[in-house]
């Protein structure tokens, strides 16, 4: 459905884009993952036609985004990574706009109430966007998006900026949206990818360093467990029995969360389970373990182990 | 293109740009009209409509100021560069938005002036000559809004387009000053073909000049285009 082939953006000297091709196929959700200023906006736009690429192509449903970008552009809905919405216009103004504005043949009434009613901004619908809160205005830019039911959508950074109530609630729109339309969202943040996508695209620095199923990029980092435990004690008496424990590969204080308990980072083998071997040593040193949490892989995990693989492959 | 003309008018109608554009218009011409026709006893309207071409200075960045820049600015212009629209129908419709809402303002007030005119007037009126004043300003208005749209596209920033677009249009009414300057018959009639007085004064001896007519049909037609090229080289740098 997409297909995009050696893009390359310069920016005088400067490599936005960096040669990147991948596909994603119809029906999937693809999750563009990087840092910021990895080049996923650059990239994003280019596909959307609002940048050209300095070389390299961008195909949607068969279609060049350069060559017909009135034909490609029909196929795609987009949400900027700031929402392009006229401040003075009502929802309904605005919303009827793009409808006009994608040459939509739907039913317009019945298209406009579903989309809201999907989206739910139902309520601000008579609303002058200007006065809007931040997640209402989101809602409006991914609406705007599916005026006109397009076949690919496309979202920069969809739950930036809200709060964690509606950052849960996009996320199961963007899911229950990829029933139906191919996806492609781009996110800073590993577990909104973990938690919609099918696939997961890695950029860093322009370039391309990995493109696999979401189970496999879960899998990359997982050479290592990582928790953080918080014990009560000494720590050089606590990191002592720590380092003790057959699986445990690295141990460190943080902080010191109360008195008299540390908060420790602990990094273990993924092939033994140290949790219960962790408590009895702990107990029988009378140390008292008062919490223990896996602790989340970030971005930085999965750059590292992912650019340590690719490493190894070379060699 | 017919959504952004809609949605250009809209934004005229419901925001102080369009009113204050309108209430000046109205108000300069109201009383520049009253002192070049009424208050020195004549009929003949070509010093009015010769001096509203000063005034176009103001009023029409008044009109074009935002039309790019707010949108490059807020960024909603990224709805419009991936909406299946040419480039031309953005740039067009704006125009045309712009242009609908000179026409129809100048409108209002030729007719408030004239029906006021005709009201005390000893003399009958020179309609020929009127209406060839109304085509010709129309005309001017066109170059100068596409002059205007240019500017706003070149710049994010409101102010800055305002005051570029001050400057060109006073740049091209003011040349008409230069040749007698100037010694060298050549540069003179160089110069006489590039002033927009020059070629206006036709239209105000209610002549219609097909080639004043295309001279500033091709103004209008240059900048849009080049306006065109602005956002079509913005996407490849």
């Amino acid at each position: 459905m997409i297909e995009i082939s050696n893009i390359v953006k310069k920016y005088g000297n400067l490599y936005a884009v960096n040669n990147i091709s991948f596909k994603v196929n119809e029906g999937e959700i693809v999750g563009f993952l990087g840092p910021n200023g990895a080049g996923k906006s650059t990239t994003m736009n280019i596909l959307t036609g609002y940048l050209s690429a300095t070389s390299g192509s961008a195909k949607i449903g068969g279609v060049d985004i350069l060559s017909n970008p009135i034909e490609a552009k029909r196929m795609i809905g987009f949400l900027p990574e700031q929402p392009p919405l006229y401040l003075d216009m009502t929802v309904k103004e605005y919303l009827n706009f793009v409808y006009d504005l994608k040459h939509c043949t739907l039913n317009r009434k019945k298209h406009l109430a579903e989309i809201c009613e999907v989206v739910k901004i139902g309520d601000v619908y008579n609303r002058i966007i200007g006065h809007l809160s931040k997640g209402y205005r989101q809602r409006v830019g991914i609406a705007q998006a599916l005026v006109g039911n397009p076949k690919v959508l496309i979202f920069d950074e969809p739950t930036v900026g809200l709060d964690p109530k509606q950052i849960i609630e996009i996320r199961n729109l963007i899911r229950s949206l990829g029933e139906k339309h191919t996806v492609i969202l781009s996110t800073h943040i590993l577990p909104e990818v973990q938690a919609v996508c099918d696939r997961i695209v890695v950029i860093n620095k322009g370039q391309l360093v990995a493109d696999a199923p979401t189970s496999d990029i879960g899998r990359a980092v997982k050479g290592t467990h990582k928790y953080t435990a918080k014990i009560c004690g000494d720590t050089k008496t606590v990191l002592k029995v720590l380092n003790g424990v057959d699986g445990i590969l690295r141990a460190e204080p943080v902080t010191e969360r109360e008195e008299g308990s540390y908060e420790y980072a602990i990094e273990s083998d993924a092939s033994i389970e140290v949790r219960k071997p962790l408590f009895y040593a702990l107990c029988d040193a009378r140390l008292p373990l008062i919490g223990l949490e896996s602790a989340q892989a970030n971005l930085e995990d999965v750059f590292i182990s992912i650019i340590d693989d690719n490493k190894k492959e070379e060699n | 293109m017919y959504p952004i003309y809609k949605r250009e008018m809209h934004a005229y109608l419901t925001s102080p740009t369009g009113y204050i554009f309108a209430a000046v218009l109205l108000a300069i011409s109201g009383v520049i009209f009253s002192f070049t026709t009424v208050w020195m006893r004549t009929t003949d309207s070509s010093v009015y409509f010769t001096v509203m071409l000063f005034m176009f200075t103001v009023l029409i960045p008044i009109l074009t100021m935002k039309l790019f820049s707010e949108e490059r600015k807020t960024r909603t212009e990224q709805i419009l560069l991936t909406s299946p629209v040419s480039i031309f129908g953005i740039v067009f419709a704006k125009f045309l938005a712009a242009f609908t809402l000179y026409a129809g303002t100048f409108a209002v007030s030729c007719f408030i002036n004239f029906v006021s005119l005709r009201k005390v007037a000893e003399k009958a009126l020179n309609f020929p000559q009127i209406m060839g004043n109304i085509v010709g300003i129309l005309l001017v208005g066109g170059a100068f809004i596409a002059i205007g749209v240019f500017m706003s596209s070149l710049t994010e920033n409101q102010a800055i387009a305002a005051v570029t677009t001050f400057g060109v249009i006073l740049a091209m009414l003011l040349i008409w000053l230069l040749p007698s300057f100037i010694n060298s018959p050549v540069v003179r009639e160089l110069i006489k073909w590039f002033s927009v007085i020059d070629r206006f004064t036709y239209f105000t001896h209610g002549i219609f000049s097909v080639t004043a007519t295309v001279y500033f049909v091709s103004i209008a037609v240059i900048f849009l285009f080049l306006t065109m090229r602005v956002y079509e080289m913005r996407r490849w740098n």
